[in-house]
């Protein structure tokens, strides 16, 4: 890719039939045309490796924002929105001054080819992008995809993954609070990393990524730009993976999450003396990105002296400068006056730090090379106006033959007996998409910071955001690929309805979502169809629960070959709670509660767990989704957490009321037993899995308020048994001893790891 | 009086303020230290917390250990100023030469956190007087180079002079020889710890508050000194 020759504005004027390599960096002719028309002539190969990798699909979004426009147009009314979709990450108002911007991410591809790097700089960049609003990072969580456990190659990608965002959060001294693992086969090639940050600062904190102001400096601080990375979002990430082919590893970047720790401090003390007046991390597509989007976003034009640049290579050309990926880098600009102490800030830190270039009042970016211009080029053009496709998307046709093949009594064989149903429990809880996740989590610092209230397994992490009025945060993502299999619409919703019950489980109250769509190719028609229905049913039920999406990120060509990958939609829903004290966790602690099953519970087992574990069987309709009744039991587990009426709560989902009491009372080292109400098939009452219920465990004394509220509210409770004992007995059908399910539950994972 | 305890923050340490708020829960007024300062600020007493130290290059606490701080922290640590090291406090101190033996990689080559049973068996240095002798306690512990090494002579010599401060209980965790979780000077001014006593001094964020004793126990001698 170096050349010999500078490839100069003046030479690109004066060669215009010379070739370029448009086609090796991801772009198709009529993009190409298109840059030729903007420009007026060919591009210089410095500015063709900025429209390559900022026309990638993962920068411009351009086959997902005729969707993705949704989530502005239905937004619901909340006055808790400070920053929405567009920046770095959106920022959410809860209170006391305090404000608070999450973000999820995808690191798929990367994380396929090197997982313990692709991991770890996933981290890294999602919370350069938290850092990059102004906000102190506190938390991290990765929802996590894998092919099947036993598989030998998930033995390689799945510890090097968490090792990798073990050893990266670890060493930046982020607790990690949560997330999710699961198996499927149609993973196999194609796993999905995904990684979400919460950061907090006080409202006038906040921070925004754009160049104002003619004649101030555009620093560039943190690492030295290599080679690594070189073409990560263009040939990675948005490509479809074959068998053949040269090995991408050298487009994988390489974190050094201690440079990153230095950035984050470096970064939190120059906003603490506010010294700047824009800013944004160098992430995918590095200095392309950070360049075009801070002029384009600001109000005039931006020079930068390339040549500047801190190298690890010295003989990097500019256009692999303006491509590499090189982590651990962020970019502010600076007021005049302000640059000095910016830099004795950089050096105190031992961060490098260069002042690139200075903001313009012209409405050009202009890049230097030892003083001969390689870009001249409309910023926005490169950050914002990049192209946009209506790519077409169609029902696939074997929709309904899937839909139409229900696991019913008939035709998939249900347990019948007490015998029979105890088996079940007990493999279910033992599959690796149930298991006990200790194997993974336990490689990961959930303590540091001293704020951890709630981590996993509990249903939604909880970080203390201030330790004199105990107010917190709780964050939970789902995602749920086989449902959104069956029916996209109505599994983006699902995802979505699963994590906000699990915030308000935990006591909080949902106030924003976050997403990141993991899907196939969007040049196949079906693919394009299931985000299209994703997106629409994301937008639908978020305008009706009145959480807002405040920015994500979408991952397409996740797919090996024609094969694409189920429609992943994760679905991250940040909730806040006055007082930590007040949480709710999911342990069955106390002999002797009430335990309360809230909701209504139907014969639902399209896409269950137990079709899947028992059948290996993928078909019907996902549970209904009734967004009323979510926000009904939101409402009133909130209410019990604030008022004390309720000890413990968890949410039913994966594996139905079985699994739940499965872990809550591993959790608490209480057994339960468990009468079946009359009139119940007990099958559908331990296994279905209905939405929009949970367990909560009430002490006797507050059993009367307890159901006169849920009566009052119209919420279905009934109360189906007792905490008590050291076994999990449904009376006349089995009983189960904790010692072996504890057994069953936790031996997976080593089994299969080591 | 008011009992003023250093944390040191180098680059990459962690728990610098998670230390400082145990400290301060403690009842003891915290002072930050900056690596750069030689001056210690008239603190009675330092921690050296946890995190990864210029990243764990080269060897966890090698780099650190050569901190313009560490002079004067070297000097008057020897002179019998309390110093704690946590984690990659206690790799800096045995970087340092203060604290016999090193830390290295865990024998399960994982990192590793969780909620560890301790033995506290010596209950007589500056830093456990608030301690039970044989007290077992609960607090997190967070490693991938925890596992306590030396040769036998020395191990042997650390158990015969009662220089063990705290042992693992029910798991060791890392490999460490003789369950090895922390060890003290000859003096017993000078502890360092593997776990993390600093994240189990609050009910809310912790397994407990059984960490706070360390924290305690500092307090009390400076006071009653």
């Amino acid at each position: 890719m170096s050349q010999k020759h500078l490839d100069t504005v003046a030479h690109a004027a004066e060669t215009p039939d010379a070739e370029q390599p448009w086609a090796e960096l991801g772009l198709k002719q009529d993009e190409y045309e298109r840059i030729r028309a903007i420009l007026g002539r060919r591009p210089t190969g410095a500015e063709l490796a900025m429209y390559s990798v900022m026309w990638s699909e993962h920068c411009s979004y351009k086959s997902s924002k005729v969707h993705l426009k949704q989530f502005g147009e239905k937004a619901p009314a909340s006055d808790a929105m400070l920053v929405g979709i567009g920046e770095n990450a959106g920022v959410v108002d809860v209170g006391q001054g305090y404000a608070v911007t999450f973000k999820v991410e995808s690191h798929n591809h990367p994380s396929y080819i090197e997982p313990y790097q692709g991991a770890a700089t996933g981290i890294g960049g999602i919370v350069r992008d938290i850092l990059a609003m102004g906000a102190r990072p506190v938390a991290v969580m990765d929802p996590l995809r894998f092919g099947a456990a036993d598989h030998p190659d998930t033995r390689r990608v799945l510890p090097g993954v968490v090792a990798g965002i073990g050893g990266y959060g670890n060493c930046l001294g982020l607790p990690n609070i949560g997330g999710e693992v699961v198996f499927d086969p149609c993973y196999q090639g194609n796993p999905l990393v995904n990684a979400l940050c919460v950061g907090v600062m006080k409202h006038e904190d906040i921070h925004l990524a754009k160049a104002s102001g003619p004649g101030n400096k555009v620093v560039l601080y943190g690492a030295r730009t290599g080679g690594d990375g070189i073409g990560g979002v263009s040939v990675l990430a948005s490509e479809t993976f074959t068998d053949q082919g040269p090995t991408k590893r050298p487009a994988v970047q390489v974190g050094d999450p201690f440079q990153e720790k230095l950035l984050i401090e470096c970064t939190l003390e120059v906003f603490a003396e506010k010294l700047v007046v824009g800013i944004q991390d160098l992430g995918g597509a590095g200095l392309s990105c950070a360049t075009s989007e801070l002029a384009s976003a600001g109000s005039g034009g931006m020079r930068v002296d390339l040549d500047r640049v801190p190298l690890r290579d010295a003989t990097l050309s500019p256009e692999e400068i303006l491509m590499s990926e090189s982590q651990e880098r962020m970019c502010a600009v600076v007021e005049p006056d302000k640059v000095d102490r910016f830099l004795e800030i950089c050096e105190k830190w031992d961060v490098i730090a260069t002042v690139i270039g200075e903001v313009t009042d012209g409405d050009r970016l202009e890049i230097f090379w030892h003083g001969e211009q390689v870009v001249d080029v409309p910023p926005r053009t490169v950050a914002h106006e990049g192209p946009t496709y209506q790519r077409p998307y169609a029902r696939p046709e074997w929709q309904d033959e899937l839909q139409a093949d229900a696991p019913t009594a008939d035709r998939l064989k249900r347990p019948a007996s007490g015998d029979e149903l105890k088996a079940t429990l007990l493999a279910l809880a033992a599959h690796p998409n149930q298991a006990d996740k200790s194997w993974i989590t336990s490689q990961y610092d959930r303590y540091v910071l001293g704020n951890t209230v709630l981590a996993q397994p509990e249903d939604s992490g909880m970080i203390r955001i201030d330790e004199e009025t105990n107010l917190g945060v709780a964050v939970a993502t789902d995602g749920n690929g086989r449902y959104a299999k069956l029916d996209p619409y109505t599994g983006a919703q699902l995802a979505l309805v699963e994590a906000y019950r699990n915030v308000a489980a935990t006591g909080a109250r949902p106030l924003a979502v976050t997403d990141c769509l993991n899907f196939g190719s969007p040049e196949d028609p079906a693919v394009m169809w299931q985000f299209a229905e994703a997106c629409r049913g994301l937008a639908d039920a978020c305008q009706v629960l009145g959480t807002p999406v405040t920015g994500g990120n979408v991952s397409l060509y996740n797919q090996t070959g024609e094969t694409a990958i189920h429609p992943t939609p994760v679905v991250g829903v940040l909730g806040v709670i006055d007082d930590v004290e007040r949480r709710t966790p999911m342990a069955f602690a106390e002999e002797g509660q009430l335990v309360y099953l809230l909701g209504d519970t139907g014969d639902e087992f399209g896409g269950s767990a137990w079709a899947q574990v028992a059948h290996d069987h993928l078909g019907g309709l996902p549970p209904k989704v009734d967004l009323e009744r979510e926000r009904l039991l939101a409402e009133i587990l909130i209410a019990a957490s604030r008022d004390g009426m309720v000890d413990a709560a968890h949410d039913l989902s994966d594996g139905g009321l079985a699994q739940a009491l499965v872990e809550s009372c591993l959790k608490g080292g209480r057994g339960a037993r468990i009468v079946v109400p009359q009139g119940t098939d007990p099958f559908v009452l331990l296994f279905s899995e209905s939405a929009g219920r949970a367990i909560v465990a009430v002490p006797r004394s507050e059993e009367l308020r307890f159901t006169d509220m849920c009566g009052a509210r119209g919420l279905p409770a009934t109360r189906i048994g007792v905490v008590d004992g050291d076994t999990i007995e449904v009376q006349g059908q089995f009983s189960v001893s904790l010692d072996e399910l504890r057994t069953a539950h936790e031996a997976t994972f080593p089994a299969l790891l080591g | 009086m008011t009992v003023r305890v250093g944390v040191v923050t180098f680059p990459g340490s962690l728990d610098d303020r998670d230390a400082q708020r145990a400290v301060r829960l403690a009842g003891a007024e915290p002072v930050a230290l900056w690596h750069r300062d030689k001056d210690l600020h008239q603190v009675d007493a330092v921690v050296l917390p946890g995190g990864f130290s210029y990243g764990d290059y080269l060897r966890c606490g090698a780099i650190s250990r050569f901190s313009p701080v560490m002079d004067t922290l070297i000097e008057q640590a020897r002179a019998g100023m309390p110093v704690l090291g946590i984690c990659n406090g206690f790799q800096v101190l045995c970087e340092s030469h203060l604290l016999p033996g090193a830390l290295t990689r865990n024998d399960s080559l994982h990192f590793v956190c969780r909620d560890q049973r301790l033995r506290v068996e010596n209950a007589a240095t500056a830093w456990t007087s608030d301690y039970e002798q044989g007290q077992e306690i609960t607090v997190p512990l967070k490693n991938g180079e925890g596992r306590f090494v030396a040769d036998e002579h020395t191990l042997d010599a650390l158990e015969a002079e009662g220089r063990v401060v705290a042992r693992y209980l029910d798991v060791n965790p890392n490999g460490s020889y003789r369950d090895i979780a922390g060890i003290t000077n000859a003096a017993g001014n000078v502890v360092g710890l593997m776990p993390h006593p600093e994240h189990a001094v609050e009910p809310l964020t912790g397994p407990g508050t059984e960490g706070l004793g360390f924290f305690t126990s500092i307090l009390k001698k400076l006071v009653n000194a």
